[in-house]
C-alpha cells in the first residue's frame, strides 16, 4: 500500500471517471477538487461548469467556492443563472453532475435538506441549492460521498434530489431527461448502478479495503459485482498535482 | 434627474416593517452595507428573499429584522451552517423564523415570473422530490400541449430589491460584472430598487459599453455610492472575498452572546459604512485587493 490517505484515493478514482468528458457540473467540496484534477489529467478538454453562472471555468488555483472569484478570471462565458439553469442543464447540455449530500440511499436518492423531522429537524442541512434540477437533467450523475452508516441508509429523511427513485425504470416513466445516478466513488471503495433495478451494486475495492470493512460502514447489504476489482491506487503524479498544486494547503486531503 | 442618496435616506424611504425584502447577489456583489443599514434603523417583521441566505441573512436574522426567509440553500458555502439562522429556526431567538424553501431554479424561476407579471412560471424539476411536499406553492400543471406535468412556482416581487454592483451613472443604469446571479431578474420583480455601487459613472461611461449594462436607470429608485459596500464578499475586478471572515463567522455565530458583541461593534457601533471601511483597517484592504485582468475593448461603431 502505497502512502496516500483515504481522502486522496477517493479525489483521484473520482478524478478519473470524468476522462473523455466534455462539461461537467462541479459542486462545492471534494467534487471541485475531483473536477479541477480531471482537468489536469485525464480529460484536459474538460469545460467546468458551476451553478454560480460559469461555463468554460479554468482557475489558477483551487477555487475555495463555487462563487470564487478564480473561477471568472479567464472563463469562456460567465452568464446569468436564469441561464446556467435554463439553457445549459434544463437544455441539456451538461453531460455529467457531481453531487454529494448528507444521506444516499441504495438507489441514489440524496438528502440535503434535514435529518429528523422536516418541521422539527435534528439537523437542519443546506437544502437543495440547484442539486434537485441537476439531478433531474444532467445526462449523469457521480456521487462522491464518504462511506459511513450515518450517510449510506436503508431509508432517507428527506429526499431532495432523486436517483433511481424506487428503480426499475421508474425516472424513465416520469420523464426524467438525464440518466441519474451511474457512480458513487467513496473513500474505501467505488459503485456503479445496476441498469435494470437501478440499486447499487459494488465493484471496486480501494486496496487495503476489505469487503465487510465496506459492510460494516452501510445500513444495507449491498450488491457485490460478480467482478468486484481492485482500484488503482493513486499515481505519483497524480499525487503531486493534488497536493503541491490544487490542495497545498490540505483542506479536501485529510 | 439624479437618484444619487445616502445609505440612511434609502433604507429610510424604501424599507418598512414588514416588507419583502430582496438583497441578492450569488457569493458576489452581496450588498452588506444595506444589511447593516437596515439593521441599524431597526426594521422588524421582514420576510428576506435570497437563493443562499449566506452571512448577510444570518446578521440581520441574529438582530431580530425578520420573520421570514424565502430561499434555496441555506448555508455558509464550503464553511458550516449558518448558527443564527438555526438559533431562530430551532430555539426562537432572537424571535421565530419561518422557512420557504425552493431548489436555486425555482428561486430564480420566481423572480423571473415577478418580472415577467407572469401568474407562474414552470420548470423541469421538483419531479420525484419531497420539496413539493413542504412547500405548497410548488405545484405541477399539466402542459395543455400535451407535454404531461411540469413544475409551476408563482412570482416573487418584492417590495425592494437592493442590487450592489460595480457602477452605475447618477439616474441608476447599472452595470455589473463577474457573477450575474439574478440580479436582472430581481431588480425587473421588485416594486423599489435601490443600487448601490462602488463607483458613480457619467452616463457616457454607460454609454461606451452598453451590453455591460444589466439594469437601466428606468427601474432604479435610488442609487448609493457606497465603496467597499459588499464586504465580506466581494467585488470583481475591486476586492475579493473576505474568506477569513467567512471562517472568523463560523466561530463567532456559534455563540448567542459573540454574535451580539460583533453587531453592537461592527453594526450598532459604526455610524455609516465609510466608519466601517475606515474601522477595517488598510490591511484589510490591501489583503484583498484582486489582481489585474483587464478586458480587451471592443468596437460599438
Amino acid at each position: 500500500m502505497g502512502d496516500y490517505t483515504p481522502s486522496e484515493m477517493m479525489i483521484v478514482a473520482a478524478a478519473r471517471a470524468l476522462a473523455g468528458v466534455r462539461t461537467v457540473f462541479v459542486g462545492v467540496g471534494l467534487p471541485n477538487i475531483a473536477c479541477n484534477l480531471a482537468q489536469r489529467t485525464v480529460a484536459p478538454n474538460l469545460e467546468l461548469v458551476y451553478e454560480s453562472g460559469v461555463y468554460g471555468a479554468r482557475p489558477r488555483r483551487l477555487p475555495l467556492s463555487i462563487g470564487d472569484p478564480a473561477l471568472i478570471t479567464g472563463a469562456l462565458s460567465v452568464c446569468s443563472m436564469a441561464d446556467l439553469f435554463g439553457l445549459y442543464l434544463q437544455g441539456g447540455r451538461l453531460e455529467v453532475a457531481f453531487l454529494g449530500g448528507a444521506q444516499i440511499d441504495r438507489f441514489g436518492n440524496l438528502n440535503t435538506t434535514v435529518i429528523g423531522d422536516y418541521a422539527h429537524p435534528k439537523v437542519r442541512l443546506p437544502g437543495s441549492g440547484g442539486a434537485c434540477e441537476i439531478a433531474i437533467h444532467a445526462k449523469q450523475v457521480f456521487i462522491i460521498m464518504r462511506l459511513s452508516r450515518r450517510s449510506f441508509v436503508e431509508r432517507l429523511d428527506f429526499l431532495t434530489s432523486p436517483g433511481h427513485l424506487s428503480g426499475r425504470g421508474e425516472r424513465e416513466r416520469l420523464g426524467m431527461p438525464g440518466q441519474g445516478p451511474q457512480l458513487v466513488v467513496t473513500d474505501k471503495c467505488i459503485f456503479r448502478f445496476d441498469a435494470e433495478t437501478g440499486e447499487m451494486v459494488l465493484v471496486s475495492l480501494h486496496p487495503g479495503v476489505r469487503l465487510e470493512d465496506v459492510r460494516a460502514e452501510m445500513c444495507w447489504d449491498p450488491r457485490v459485482s460478480s467482478d468486484l476489482t481492485e482500484t488503482e491506487p493513486p499515481t505519483p503524479e497524480e499525487l503531486r498535482l493534488l497536493r503541491e498544486e490544487l490542495d497545498p494547503l490540505g483542506v479536501y486531503r485529510s | 434627474m439624479s437618484k444619487l442618496t445616502t445609505m440612511r435616506e434609502a433604507i429610510a424611504a424604501y424599507v418598512h416593517d414588514g416588507d419583502t425584502v430582496a438583497i441578492e447577489g450569488f457569493t458576489a456583489c452581496i450588498c452588506f452595507a444595506a444589511a447593516h443599514e437596515i439593521i441599524r434603523q431597526g426594521r422588524r417583521d421582514l420576510v428576506l428573499c435570497r437563493m443562499t441566505p449566506d452571512l448577510v441573512y444570518d446578521q440581520m436574522v441574529a438582530a431580530g429584522c425578520a420573520r421570514k426567509l424565502v430561499f434555496s440553500y441555506l448555508g455558509n458555502p464550503g464553511v458550516g451552517p449558518l448558527h443564527a439562522i438555526r438559533r431562530a429556526v430551532e430555539k426562537g431567538i432572537p424571535n421565530p423564523l419561518e422557512l420557504e424553501e425552493y431548489s436555486h431554479f425555482g428561486m430564480v424561476a420566481r423572480y423571473i415570473a415577478g418580472a415577467y407579471r407572469l401568474p407562474f412560471f414552470p420548470l423541469r424539476s421538483y419531479v420525484g422530490s419531497d420539496l413539493p411536499k413542504v412547500n405548497p406553492r410548488i405545484q405541477f400543471v399539466e402542459s395543455p400541449y400535451g407535454d404531461g406535468p411540469v413544475a409551476v412556482v408563482p412570482p416573487l416581487n418584492p417590495d425592494v430589491a437592493i442590487i450592489h454592483a460595480q457602477r452605475a451613472d447618477v439616474h441608476g443604469n447599472t452595470q455589473l460584472w463577474g457573477l450575474l446571479g439574478a440580479q436582472k431578474e430581481v431588480a425587473f420583480a421588485a416594486r423599489h430598487v435601490i443600487v448601490v455601487v462602488e463607483e458613480i459613472v457619467d452616463e457616457e461611461v454607460i454609454r461606451s459599453d452598453p451590453n455591460r449594462t444589466l439594469i437601466p436607470g428606468l427601474i432604479v429608485d435610488a442609487v448609493v455610492h457606497e465603496p467597499y459596500g459588499a464586504h465580506p464578499s466581494y467585488v470583481q475586478g475591486y476586492y475579493d472575498r473576505d474568506n477569513d471572515f467567512y471562517l472568523r463567522w463560523d466561530e463567532i455565530s456559534r455563540d448567542e452572546a459573540a454574535t451580539r458583541a460583533w453587531l453592537e461593534e461592527w453594526v450598532y457601533g459604526v455610524r455609516d459604512r465609510a466608519e466601517y471601511v475606515e474601522k477595517m483597517g488598510r490591511e484589510t484592504w490591501e489583503r484583498l485587493r484582486p489582481t489585474q485582468a483587464w478586458s480587451k475593448p471592443v468596437n460599438y461603431g
